[in-house]
């Protein structure tokens, strides 16, 4: 069993949803960020999303993007985002950590030595935001042969007609984005995600991770009622933008500030199903 | 995906059924947009099979564009250089200045058979923007174009035009602030608002059906090109020139003759500063295969794949990438690509306008300064025919600047 696979029956065992983080790879520098890394576990994160910054993030709102271009700028590349991830794999040997980015680091990197060194680093799966299904093959192939799972995404605009493509060759869990739009930026109707989630739980058997516009521990919560689990990114680089000072250096706050936003939202996760049944 | 091999039948035949040209294009889209480009496909590939769409787009290409366009004898130029015949195809003398509007008004055609209401654009000299917002006012439809701001400072009388032509231009402050972060932010506003929205895009490149939807509505330029030929010289010309920034009017120039071997093509792209500078945005020939904006192309990147800023004085060559199919066909041999520095191109710029009594955009000074440099020593039979896809109206502030007059 894979490590996304059992750490989902581990919390299916424990009668809850996870949390998902993300944060970018670099950001606001390749120290700083690899201590949240190696921070977040304890927080409370069930899975971990490193996103591989790029110069053109199409699907990104603001924060991403400029979290992007602070990595970028403090020197982050490929093999130092693999790097990264071979030092929390270190101190870390069963929360799941997926790389999540844009495909042209990748092909520019090699596509099958990516797939490899990526599972060398300990990397358990990779999210490509612009590979749609009707291209991953040329990333997915060589990564299945790697052991590197590929999750696709699932949208609004994914209709009943499309959804088996999506699903076909899918790994790891399915990820759900709940608005037509960019990272942070739009809020979706719990009502329309859990009508969503139930869809997609009718036609797969993998877990449902839902993401985009889930903000705080209250929205969070109110996902982790009908999802497997609740993805958080905008917010939690908001945190680490908010913890810089005038100059762009990580004040001294910055570290524990971020690890306990995600405690809240680990909290809150925690406790929706037992708020849900009381 | 087919590799990369001897000649083919024909060079006319691409994009297959998945939108590549050998290595090149696909659809490399986040999935929110994947049933909006299939939605787009099937609305373009109905249209095209549906004879009265021809129709309509024939009729507004005539009376509401002004083409054909005129094929003209530079005879002073021709004089000047003392070697081939230069003919210039002049779409700089349709409505709105530019060959942007052919493309524009087909896709706002197959716009409207879906239904859409919206149109949304990028834009970087500002010609496709103005074209753009053209036709939404024509067709009655609400218009939004991104602009990066360092192109709303240099071509301030376009972001007038689309202003007074009642579109919204939304500055893009991301990135370089040029024309690949404008088309950066139209894809996540088309991300963002997917139910009324239609997306023009200006050139050959992005996700697939663009790069052949857009190549077709540009290739009425080509089509006219080889009739006016025929009729003026009885035969093809020898050397098709243009300028490449994502390529839209190379595209259409060429396609119609990619089949004929004895014309040789070639392809200008923006030096900048010059290519050994690193300040360029010449893709093909300072860049490599990559991944952005829905297509595998030549881009400008650095080693970890990251995109690289593109510098030219022309704002509308100031992008990183070009057309997948021109990626293609330079793998294949078919086109040349040679590239022009900024100062190479006002020479050619202010001798045209000197000689002709032309004012051409500096997109087409580029090919301009191409034909400068091979005329003089070709034979003089030989035809010589560049595009002049654009006049320069809109740049006379930037060259102003860039020549010391304060105006």
């Amino acid at each position: 069993m894979s490590r996304i696979a059992r750490r989902f029956a581990k919390l299916s065992a424990e009668g809850r949803a996870g949390l998902v983080t993300f944060i970018t790879a670099g950001d606001p520098d390749l120290s700083v960020s690899a201590e949240i890394l190696a921070g977040l576990p304890k927080a409370g994160a069930d899975l971990i999303e490193l996103g591989m910054p790029f110069s053109d993030p199409m699907a990104d709102g603001p924060s991403i993007e400029a979290a992007g271009h602070r990595a970028l700028k403090a020197g982050t590349t490929l093999r130092r985002v693999l790097a990264m991830a071979a030092g929390f794999r270190k101190g870390d040997t069963e929360t799941p950590l997926i790389l999540m980015g844009y495909f042209n680091p990748i092909y520019s990197y090699g596509v099958e030595r990516f797939a490899v060194d990526a599972v060398s680093a300990g990397v358990d799966g990779v999210i490509v935001v612009d590979l749609p299904p009707e291209v991953d093959a040329e990333l997915r192939v060589p990564a299945v042969v790697a052991g590197l799972e590929v999750i696709r995404l699932a949208t609004p605009t994914t209709d009943s007609v499309r959804l088996p493509r999506v699903l076909d060759g899918a790994g790891g869990f399915l990820y759900y984005v709940a608005i037509a739009g960019v990272t942070g930026t739009k809020r979706a109707a719990i009502g329309d995600i859990a009508a969503a989630v139930a869809r997609l739980k009718a036609s797969t058997a993998l877990p449902i991770a839902v993401g985009f516009g889930i903000r705080d521990p209250e929205s969070a919560a109110a996902v982790a009622r009908y999802a497997d689990a609740s993805v958080v990114g905008s917010a939690i680089v908001d945190r680490i933008a908010h913890g810089l000072d005038e100059t762009g250096k990580p004040g001294p706050a910055l570290i524990g500030d971020v690890l306990s936003f995600v405690a809240s939202l680990a909290a809150g996760v925690r406790g929706a199903r037992v708020q849900a049944a009381q | 995906m087919q590799s990369v091999s001897a000649r083919p039948n024909t060079y006319r035949a691409g994009p297959d059924e998945e939108g590549y040209f050998g290595l090149y294009g696909g659809r490399y889209v986040a999935e929110t947009l994947m049933p909006l480009i299939l939605a787009v496909e099937k609305a373009y590939s109905q249209a095209k099979a549906d004879p009265s769409f021809q129709a309509e787009l024939d009729y507004y290409l005539r009376d509401y564009v002004g083409r054909p366009s005129p094929l003209y004898f530079a005879e002073p130029m021709t004089r000047h250089y003392g070697g081939a015949k230069i003919y210039f195809k002049r779409d700089e003398l349709n409505h709105t200045g530019a060959h942007k509007i052919n493309n524009c008004l087909g896709q706002a055609l197959v716009a409207r058979r879906m239904g859409k209401t919206r149109i949304i654009a990028e834009t970087g000299a500002g010609q496709h923007g103005v074209a753009t917002a053209t036709v939404a006012a024509r067709f009655g439809m609400s218009c939004t174009i991104y602009m990066g701001e360092i192109d709303i400072a240099r071509q301030k009388p376009n972001v007038f035009r689309m202003k007074l032509l009642g579109a919204e231009v939304k500055p893009v402050s991301s990135g370089s602030r040029t024309l690949k972060d404008a088309m950066n932010e139209a894809l996540r506003a088309w991300v963002s608002d997917v139910e009324d929205t239609f997306y023009i895009i200006g050139t050959v490149a992005g996700p697939h059906p663009y790069p052949a939807m857009v190549r077709d509505f540009q290739s009425v330029i080509g089509k006219e090109a080889r009739e006016q030929m025929q009729e003026r010289e009885g035969r093809l010309p020898d050397t098709l020139v243009a300028a490449i920034g994502g390529g839209s009017n190379a595209m259409g120039l060429f396609h119609p003759f990619l089949d004929e071997d004895a014309v040789r093509m070639i392809g200008v792209e923006a030096g900048g500063g010059g290519v050994e500078t690193g300040r360029h945005a010449a893709s093909i020939i300072g860049g490599r295969p990559g991944v952005l904006h829905g297509n595998r192309t030549y881009l400008l990147q650095d080693d970890d794949g990251q995109i690289t800023e593109a510098h030219s004085i022309s704002a509308g060559l100031d992008y990183p990438g070009i057309g997948p199919e021109h990626s293609w066909l330079h793998d294949q041999g078919r086109v040349e690509f040679v590239s022009v520095t900024d100062t190479e191109a006002l020479d050619a710029f202010q001798l045209c306008t000197r000689l002709e009594g032309i004012i051409p955009a500096l997109e087409p000074s580029h090919a301009l300064a191409h034909v400068g440099k091979i005329a003089g020593d070709l034979p003089k039979d030989h035809l010589l025919l560049m595009n002049l896809c654009g006049r320069g109206d809109k740049d006379i502030f930037a060259v102003a600047e860039r020549l010391g007059f304060d105006i």
